[in-house]
């Protein structure tokens, strides 16, 4: 029974620390509300906006989520290799999601709208790019806890990582929820 | 209901509250952007956007299981009023200051800034 109140309490502490990062987040959206109009005579979010290519990026971000969560119950089934094939398969959506957004930055920067360029560009790439930081740290860490599922079995220790990276990667999904409707959905306005 | 079917449900509800706004935006385009009117299109956004918060935080996020005394749920109603502070403040602040700085000169154009009024 001690193991599993260790469990919560770490899943517990870790839920702070996201509800801090939700805070974080929450400044990057009141900036980048506050300098969108911000143009300085370069292109404005409705240039930007491509809602095909931003619908790709919200399915593969919602899919991943659904994955990691059949993940966690493979986990709890212990059954060890259907919980790596999950992760990975969460992993790859995670990475296909990156490199599309690294594609829109890549873009961007090269027609000559970096960040550098307007106000609306610095918020637009700090609040996209710092979300973008944390899917690339997650997937880090998701390599890492496949090669504990792999090697040290599943593990209450183990079980305890997964749950943690879990609850880290549905938060990511609804900060970019938050980042589809405000950013994109709101650019075509 | 099995944590399998929570997944499921949770999924099917996530997709669906994408695709409502992105349907109520093709919906305007395809009527050159006639209607629905931009407030309409606006409720919907925030709309479904808040749900989807909900679906996700009950269906993957599990928050409806937790047992009293449900301190994941006090933190994040914690951080939510921190988050209403911060935003809701940031927007007036700025939308005042807009408002009232408006009328006697535009401090940025071209990247020069002009003198200020300093008689305030």
């Amino acid at each position: 029974m001690s193991t599993h109140s260790t469990k919560s309490l770490v899943t517990s502490g870790f839920w702070i620390y996201l509800m801090s990062d939700c805070v974080l987040f929450a400044g990057l959206f009141a900036t980048y509300a506050v300098l969108s109009p911000e143009t300085y005579g370069a292109i404005g979010i409705e240039s930007i906006v491509h809602i095909p290519f931003v619908l790709v990026e919200t399915l593969l971000l919602l899919t991943s989520s659904f994955t990691m969560g059949l993940a966690v119950l493979a986990a709890q089934a212990h059954r060890r290799v259907a919980t790596v094939l999950l992760l990975k398969l969460t992993l790859v959506l995670g990475l296909s999601f990156l490199g599309m957004e690294v594609y829109e930055f890549a873009k961007l920067i090269g027609e000559g709208y970096g960040p550098d360029r307007s106000a609306f560009l610095s918020s637009f790439f700090t609040l996209l790019g710092t979300h973008g930081l944390h899917v690339l740290m997650a997937s880090i860490w998701m390599c890492v806890v496949i090669a504990h599922v792999w090697f040290k079995g599943l593990g209450e220790g183990t079980q305890t990582k997964l749950a943690c990276l879990a609850l880290f990667w549905h938060f990511l999904d609804i900060i970019w929820i938050f980042i589809f409707t405000f950013v994109y959905l709101f650019g075509t306005l | 209901m099995t944590r399998l079917t929570s997944y499921i449900v949770g999924f099917v509800f996530s997709i669906v509250l994408t695709f409502v706004p992105v349907s109520v935006l093709w919906m305007h385009e395809a009527a050159d952007h006639q209607y629905p009117s931009h407030g309409v299109m606006f409720g919907t956004f925030v709309l479904a956007a808040l749900l989807q918060l909900i679906v996700q935080l009950y269906f993957f996020l599990h928050l409806g299981e937790e047992r009293k005394p449900r301190y994941n749920l006090q933190a994040l109603a914690f951080a939510l009023i921190i988050v209403v502070i911060l935003v809701g403040g940031t927007l007036w602040i700025m939308q005042e200051l807009k408002v009232r700085g408006h009328s006697e000169h535009q401090p940025f154009i071209n990247g020069v800034v002009t003198p200020q009024n300093s008689n305030d």
